[in-house]
């Protein structure tokens, strides 16, 4: 009887970091698989070796990166850490991945899924030109190459991610043009006491505000984006304000961001149910607080189920880990865990005041025009989906997809999927989570036909 | 819960379910189908696309041929051409046994009037100079071609349901019973269908059905196991095949290369399907050895669905030994997609004119001699292993 394979962890950010911390310290010897070059996620993404600016680029998170970073450094000889490999498939006790172009497979018992979040969109007229940019890219771009995507960029969306990346941007010697907020000040005053729970965070993201309002930053709240202008490159952002009036500023890249959504894909390939999440308007993989699935040895933590933001996943990615050794029957600190459960709770307290306070613009998403692209992968339009939604009768997501292309291509979906659903639900007089979600199928990423022709030369 | 009295009660809305319906609307007849998911769920809606009559068995040839011309008549009739193109298809051999058979194959073609031209080593290099060395030649029926099948089976059932079809989407049927000459069906949602006739086009449930009337069938459930490319460059034209099946690819006009071979993994009760990722990239490897300008290709997207398959690979499309008024069309063994649009011309005729206008005596359901496994076959149902 051979012994139970180590445990996988699928994610390098704080949340996997955490885990393979715990499990190490188990005496557990965890293998790490990550899509990135270095450990940290997306939040604490390391510079490129050579890159002289340090931690200054984490700004108040400085500590955490720190943390994480040295954390995972003190581990690496413990563990199997297998970085540049994306996983592109998930069956029951089988993971498929590809690194450097080679396929290649591994047999696993307990998993810890730490998949972490992508940017969510809406599709603003002209959102496609060249020079518009992910919020998150924008900060990749910052963080992870001292780069600013423009000389004035303009900031669009909502959520507390606009406002400290804008803030960053200004930080790091950058031209902010502008911060267009869709969500009325009135709707975040509303959660003062909610917000309060940050503390810390709470506090930092007030400084943000009050910096660039400070510094002369244009900025606008409750406003709707009419248009990006450009034709080969962004030359300026137009939205009408609360009061009806129209607001543009001249710019040579947007960074648009309307939250984030989990990355959920191998979670249901896993075979994990997915469940709708109301205060954020998107589905996520179903977990107990602990981080277990209904799928056994399928742990889930972080933003790749839950967006909660990087202190929630470190605790996730503790919690996931102690549950997947008390399930080994491996004894675990019961104090520590109860500890960290109730800072969870805390934190999720926290972030339904966050949610409330920047709420996702369902309206806006369900008014898209109907020539504007809301799948660039393969072209559909806001006016395609309604026209499938009502002449052929497309009530269920996954056959809006079949109809129209919609989520059929690169991305699978990734990107557009919770717009169309608004956009869906909106023509059909339905409720969002009535059209259900997009099935993931693999690969969950484009898999190059040479690294299966590869796999064969080996 | 309600009762409907109608004159056909059809069960499963793939492409042979939702062709009877069509057909029979057309005739004025009253007709219920019942699917338990969306028409087009399974095998009809997630398969390659292919509309070939080339390769077929000589017993389906006399359907495909009249599929073949429906096909070509889709917007007339339908108002929707379901992405069919007469791409051509383009069939090879990878050695001189498949060779031979290629130029075995084209002779039989020709008594049922089907025009394949048999391409010699040279001439194929010549004509298709993105091929391997692999390929020795290849038989090409210039009248095939491929359609999406995604928008299929929906545009029958829209076409139906204009021609006064009622076509019920999630109504999962629950019992099946026999009254007097003629049947009643229950739903789970706890409506009932009762009709004088019945038609069994439940695909790869379709053995179930037959067994409760008596009639039990060696019916497999198969998966195949497919794949799409993102877009690139636009240079396979026809619709590709080789002897054997172990591979098979398709590009269309915008750039995506579909590509599929090998079964994926199938479970008829729990009504899932995945693709396996080992069968995904060996298919991969096979295709990139038949059309090496594939290797530079991506992935984005693998899938499947259910299918029935019978041990002779051809379905069972015809009455009922056991029970009048009993009709059967299911166990397309791969086949539904492309002759599915004439299996509802022919079932519409076999329930209201009582014979078939296009042959259909090999596809009877007696050929298996009541057995439901393969071991009990008589020789002349068992697969020709083409």
């Amino acid at each position: 009887m051979s012994a139970a394979p180590p445990p996988v962890i699928v994610g390098a950010g704080p949340a996997g970091v955490r885990a393979a911390s715990v499990l190490v310290a188990a005496g557990l010897r965890p293998i790490v698989i990550d899509e990135a070059p270095a450990s940290g996620g997306q939040i604490y993404r390391r510079a490129p070796a050579g890159f002289m600016r340090g931690a200054a680029v984490y700004g108040s998170e400085a500590a955490k990166a720190t943390a994480i970073h040295r954390t995972f450094d003190s581990l690496v000889d413990r563990i199997d850490y297998r970085p540049q490999t994306t996983v592109w498939n998930l069956r029951p006790g089988r993971l498929y991945t590809v690194r450097d172009g080679v396929c290649d497979e591994l047999t696993f018992g307990d998993i810890v899924l730490a998949t972490g979040a992508m940017d969510r969109i809406v599709p603003i007229p002209g959102w496609t030109i060249p020079g518009v940019y992910a919020l998150g890219g924008a900060q990749i771009s910052l963080k992870a190459q001292g780069c600013v995507v423009g000389a004035r960029t303009a900031f669009v969306g909502t959520g507390p991610l606009l406002w400290l990346v804008a803030y960053q941007y200004l930080k790091a010697g950058g031209t902010v043009a502008a911060v267009v907020d869709t969500t009325p000040f009135a709707t975040k005053a509303r959660q003062l006491f909610g917000l309060l729970r940050g503390g810390k965070t709470f506090i930092n993201g007030l400084r943000y505000v009050a910096t660039l309002r400070l510094k002369g930053v244009r900025i606008t709240e409750g406003a709707i984006p009419v248009t990006i202008v450009g034709s080969t490159h962004v030359t300026a952002l137009r939205w009408r304000e609360a009061s009806g009036r129209e607001g543009s500023v001249d710019c040579d890249a947007v960074a648009i961001g309307f939250g984030l959504k989990p990355e959920s894909q191998l979670a249901d390939l896993a075979g994990v149910a997915m469940r709708w999440n109301d205060g954020q308007r998107v589905w996520e993989a179903a977990r107990d607080r602990d981080g277990r699935t209904a799928v056994e040895g399928v742990y889930l933590a972080g933003d790749g189920s839950a967006i909660a933001g990087a202190d929630a996943a470190e605790i996730d990615g503790a919690l996931a880990a102690y549950a997947l050794l008390a399930d080994r029957r491996v004894t675990v600190p019961e104090a520590a865990v109860a500890e960290l459960r109730t800072r969870r709770a805390r934190l999720t307290r926290f972030r339904e005041a966050l949610d409330a306070a920047f709420p996702f613009p369902a309206a806006l998403a369900a008014a898209t025009a109907d020539d504007t692209l809301v799948c660039r992968c393969e072209a559909v339009n806001a006016g395609e989906l309604r026209a499938a939604a009502r002449d052929l009768d497309a009530r269920e997501v996954n056959r809006a997809k079949a109809f129209s292309r919609v989520g059929m291509g690169r991305c699978q979906g990734r990107v557009c999927g919770p717009v169309a659903v608004e956009i869906l639900a909106a023509a059909l007089g339905m409720p969002t989570q009535a059209l259900g979600a997009l099935r993931a199928q693999p690969p969950i990423k484009p898999l190059p036909m040479t690294a299966a022709v590869r796999l064969a030369a080996e | 819960m309600s009762t409907t009295t109608t004159d056909v009660a059809i069960i499963g809305g793939g492409g042979a379910g939702c062709a009877t319906a069509l057909h029979l609307a057309w005739r004025k007849a009253r007709c219920v189908l019942l699917e338990r998911g969306f028409v087009g769920g399974q095998a009809s809606g997630v398969n390659y696309g292919g509309v070939r009559q080339q390769g077929r068995d000589p017993a389906e040839l006399p359907i495909a041929r009249r599929a073949r011309e429906i096909w070509g008549r889709l917007p007339e009739l339908i108002g929707t051409d379901c992405e069919f193109s007469v791409s051509g298809h383009l069939k090879l051999a990878r050695d001189h046994a498949e060779e031979a058979e290629l130029v075995a194959y084209a002779e039989t073609a020709r008594e049922y009037g089907i025009e394949l031209r048999v391409i010699g080593r040279n001439a194929i290099r010549a004509e298709y100079p993105w091929l391997s060395d692999q390929v020795v030649a290849g038989s090409f029926c210039a009248d095939d071609g491929q359609a999406n099948p995604r928008l299929l089976c929906p545009a029958l059932a829209r076409a139906a349901r204009r021609a006064g079809a009622d076509i019920r989407e999630n109504a999962r049927v629950s019992d099946i019973a026999r009254d007097g000459d003629g049947f009643v069906i229950r739903t789970a949602d706890g409506n009932e269908v009762r009709s004088s006739i019945l038609v069994n086009a439940a695909g790869a449930w379709g053995g179930e059905i037959s067994a409760r009337f008596g009639e039990p069938v060696p019916i497999e459930t198969i998966a195949p196991n497919m794949a799409v490319t993102e877009p690139i460059p636009y240079f396979i034209k026809p619709n590709l095949g080789v002897c054997g099946g172990n591979v098979y690819c398709r590009q269309i006009p915008r750039g995506n290369v579909i590509l599929g071979g090998g079964r994926g993994e199938a479970d008829a009760v729990a009504m899932r399907a995945r693709a396996l990722p080992e069968i995904t990239l060996a298919a991969l490897r096979r295709a990139v050895a038949l059309v090496p300008r594939l290797a530079s290709a991506t992935i984005i997207r693998t899938w499947t669905g259910i299918e029935g398959y019978l041990p002779d690979d051809i379905p069972v499309v015809g009455p009922s030994r056991t029970t009048p008024g009993l009709f059967h069309a299911f166990g397309f063994s791969g086949h539904g997609f492309a002759i599915g649009p004439a299996i509802g011309a022919i079932m519409s005729e076999l329930v209201l004119d009582g014979r078939s206008t296009t042959p259909i005596g090999a596809l009877t359901i007696d050929r298996f001699g009541g057995c439901d496994k393969v071991g009990e076959l008589p020789d002349r149902a068992r697969s020709r292993n083409h």
